[in-house]
């Protein structure tokens, strides 16, 4: 049979943002994978040290619409870590409360994307009309749906008070019994079964050999969470339990998932009512004093790492994310390889990509050794674009 | 397990139950009191401090001296970039006497461009 | 020959049952259909002129045409597709008899119906995209896959009536109701396979979207496409008032306006069971398909038929 190759994106349905998937296909069989990521540079990383701390927060929520408030904490934490500032608890509690809240909120929409994917159009409409529940929540405390602009350095911005406490907790009942039916659908419907069991196969071995992160790492059976492992925080006052799976397929990808929005429920109503009492940020300087920090953040889609250097001025020196997709990657070429063509669009959804979050890398090249400034690789630019007829060399920066 | 047609009650259930949608334009959709909408200001307040320009990621703020002349004190103009904004709300937040507020407007897009540059007077 | 010879059956061919009434009956079932959807989703789903909008708009629309493949092919595929479902149609009793009633039209019908699916197969084919011909592929698998339980499943109520005639079975099971009971599994076995056929979920495997982008209609647009489109909505419509005639005894011997309203109202009612089949699955792979079909419909189909048999030799 003659082996075709097929580009899936980085125009495609399957993928709802631009990445390409190379295909070699033999029949309905995939003999041969590579992922070119790269469709998605927007350079936010120098744009950070053009910005000051303040304006940085802002400007990495929106490294990724759905953990922005992973990001933020996880770069305020570093500030905060630098500048030597201690927030108050209840500053703490409000994060988690924002944080479990949009761990609720991706996981559900991952599970209607999931469900999409193979074609299940009534349960992604189903999920993500209970996600409007856990948005009105983080509607009604930060004012926002999705860029909550929570995190300020030195503690968070909004206040939550009784009316509001109760809302959210008469929404986390309406929440519980939903997903308690789809732990039931997901486990019982023939055909997810069909589509989901022994797809995309990573065994433990494989997942800690490529550095898999988050639920697609616990998904293998691997107790990983920086939750647990490395509490940031309050997370170790907080009673909740890490799911695994050693199913090591998609089935267990989905099955990791649906467990954690239980967890996370029970994570929200505990902070909702023991909430310490107190103030909710500390006046922080705008100068950060020198020095560097690396933060780690469970974000809904693995760990997430920031790197902060500061040089004693009111703007970063260096800022550096490593987001959850980019560790995963590796695993899905792995996963994809060996697999049919009509698994594609689910195996690469069960890492749950979030394809802007990754690309900001550059991919360095072995044999050049020679090393490029920032206005080199601008001329460059001028000089690549130059080609296509479009001329940059007159827009200032 | 597996119960073929497992979703089959839920379906049917959901046939006789009252849409989840809304037709938006027709019917009007609700947002909570803390939203962040179109920032407006109140130039009576306003001191020319020039904080919100200062913390503003977007750069969408301008605070110039007002035309008109006032005997008492300064006042001053608030060019709004709607282009711009990202509805964080930290000018207001940064604002000390309150001058700029977030309100609950959020229907704002337009067709011309020119539409979107407000000026506050 | 007289005029009222060539008239009537130009009447049949462009008006009713034929191209006009099909693709008005075709467009509101494809309404129902994604109402229903919508409603089973908790949505409000479209409304009533949106199927109609929809190739209105696709008309409008630039029709883009490849480089590389047989022009000519490409443009009168989707022609051929719904020429041959109107001929299907005429064979179809819509009134209590058929316009052409003849021993052996079932098969014949059978033989129309799959037409289509291999001008789908051709348009992907002909496309000579990657997806496109991945697409075709896929048609040509499927149809081996769902055309023998959906043949073996008509069988049974043939067998039943002892005649190859549509016309004749639906009379036969209109005046025996109580063969109906035992027609139950024939029946789902034909309604599941018809939901194969129409390339609707959870058989939508030829172009199912996340995977394969348009499948076989991938390089087909505007006008093309809306033509398309039409000869599926239209293939339903047959593919119902096929069922209908032959599991569920055609007009019940209602005549006039009344048997069109009974014809009405139970393609409806086959359609909307079609459309709780689309919201309650999720897609399945070609290979569980093929195993689906074959080694669980298609054993069930020849149950029926022994079963058939054995009552045809208890009640002569």
């Amino acid at each position: 049979m003659p082996k075709i190759t097929i580009p899936l994106g980085p125009q495609h349905p399957a993928l709802k943002e631009p990445e390409n998937f190379m295909l070699v296909l033999e029949g309905e069989r995939i003999d041969k994978a590579s992922i070119n990521l790269g469709y998605n540079h927007r350079g936010i990383e120098k744009a950070c040290e053009e910005r000051t701390y303040i304006q940085d927060i802002y400007l990495l929520e929106r490294v990724c619409g759905i953990c922005s408030h992973s990001h933020t904490s996880c770069f305020v934490g570093c500030v905060e870590e630098i500048a030597k500032v201690e927030i108050p608890e209840r500053a703490q509690a409000l994060r988690i409360l924002m944080g479990e809240l949009e761990r609720a909120h991706s996981h559900l929409l991952w599970l209607g994307v999931a469900a999409h994917e193979i074609g299940f159009d009534t349960l992604f409409m189903y999920t993500w009309r209970d996600r409007e529940h856990v948005l009105d929540c983080l509607e009604l405390i930060s004012g926002n749906r999705i860029h909550y602009a929570m995190n300020i350095i030195g503690g968070v911005r909004k206040d939550i008070n009784a009316k509001q406490k109760n809302e959210i907790l008469k929404r986390m009942d309406i929440l519980e019994e939903r997903t308690n039916y789809y732990v039931k659908l997901i486990t019982q419907e023939p055909t997810i079964l069909a589509r989901t069991q022994n797809v995309g196969l990573l065994p433990t071995q494989e997942a800690l050999k490529r550095n898999a992160v988050g639920p697609t790492l616990r998904a293998s059976n691997v107790k990983s969470d920086v939750r647990k492992d490395d509490p940031y925080l309050m997370y170790d006052k907080l009673d909740f339990k890490v799911i695994t799976a050693d199913s090591c397929d998609v089935f267990g990808r989905v099955f990791v998932r649906v467990f954690e929005l239980i967890e996370s429920y029970k994570i929200i109503r505990q902070i909702i009512n023991y909430l310490p009492t107190g103030a909710i940020a500390v006046k922080v300087p705008w100068k950060i004093p020198e020095g560097a920090a690396v933060g780690r953040y469970e974000a809904p889609r693995g760990e997430d790492i920031h790197y902060v250097k500061a040089n004693d001025s009111i703007k970063p020196e260096r800022v550096k994310v490593r987001a959850p997709t980019l560790a995963n990657f590796a695993s899905v070429r792995y996963m994809l390889e060996g697999g049919y063509l009509a698994d594609v669009p689910i195996v690469i959804a069960a890492i749950d990509p979030c394809m802007s979050c990754t690309d900001r890398s550059l991919v360095l090249d072995g044999e050049k050794t020679s090393s490029y400034s920032w206005n080199d690789l601008r001329l460059m630019g001028i000089e690549f674009y130059k080609k296509k007829g479009i001329d940059f060399s007159k827009v200032k920066i | 397990m597996k119960i073929p047609l497992r979703a089959l009650p839920e379906v049917i259930k959901n046939l006789f139950s009252k849409p989840a949608t809304i037709k938006y334009p027709a019917v009007k959709a609700e947002v909570f009191d803390a939203f962040r909408g179109r920032i407006v200001f109140t130039q009576s307040e306003c001191i020319g401090c020039d904080m919100c320009v200062r913390v503003c990621p977007a750069k969408a703020i301008k605070i110039i001296p007002s035309e008109q002349t006032h005997a008492e004190k300064k006042i001053f103009d608030c060019l709004m970039d709607l282009n711009h904004c990202i509805f964080c709300g930290a000018c207001a937040d940064a604002c000390p006497k309150n001058a700029l507020e977030s309100s609950q407007d959020f229907e704002l897009a337009q067709l011309d461009k020119t539409k979107l540059k407000l000026h506050y007077k | 020959m007289t005029l009222d010879s060539v008239l009537s059956p130009l009447f049949f061919i462009l008006v009713f049952p034929g191209f006009f009434f099909l693709s008005v009956y075709g467009t509101f079932l494809e309404w129902v259909d994604r109402k229903c959807y919508a409603l089973m989703q908790n949505r409000i789903g479209p409304p009533i002129y949106q199927p109609v909008a929809d190739f209105i708009k696709l008309l409008a629309k630039e029709t883009i045409i490849p480089k590389h493949c047989d022009t000519a092919l490409f443009k009168t595929l989707p022609f051929f597709a719904m020429a041959s479902v109107i001929t299907a149609m005429l064979l179809v009793p819509v009134w209590p008899q058929a316009l052409f009633p003849f021993q052996g039209d079932l098969v014949v019908i059978i033989y129309l119906l799959t037409i289509p699916t291999m001008t789908f197969f051709l348009a992907g084919w002909s496309s000579s995209s990657p997806f496109a011909t991945i697409g075709a592929v896929r048609v040509l698998t499927q149809l081996f896959a769902y055309e023998v339980p959906l043949m073996l499943a008509l069988l049974g109520p043939a067998i039943l009536a002892g005649s190859w005639n549509i016309t004749e079975i639906s009379k036969f099971m209109f005046q025996n109701p109580l063969l109906l009971i035992v027609q139950i599994p024939g029946f789902l076995i034909a309604v599941i396979t018809l939901q194969g056929k129409l390339e609707r979920l959870p058989f939508d495997i030829p172009h199912g979207e996340t995977e394969i982008v348009g499948g076989a209609f991938t390089e087909y647009s505007g006008g093309l496409l809306a033509f398309f489109n039409l000869a599926i909505d239209m293939e339903m419509v047959v593919g119902a008032a096929l069922i209908n005639a032959v599991f569920l005894g055609g007009s019940m011997g209602a005549d006039g306006i009344l048997a069109i309203v009974v014809f009405l109202g139970k393609t409806t009612f086959i359609v909307l069971l079609l459309s709780v089949l689309k919201a309650i699955m999720a897609r399945i792979r070609i290979e569980q398909m093929i195993n689906f079909c074959w080694k669980i419909l298609a054993p069930l189909s020849l149950i029926q038929i022994a079963m058939n048999i054995a009552l045809k030799i208890r009640i002569g």
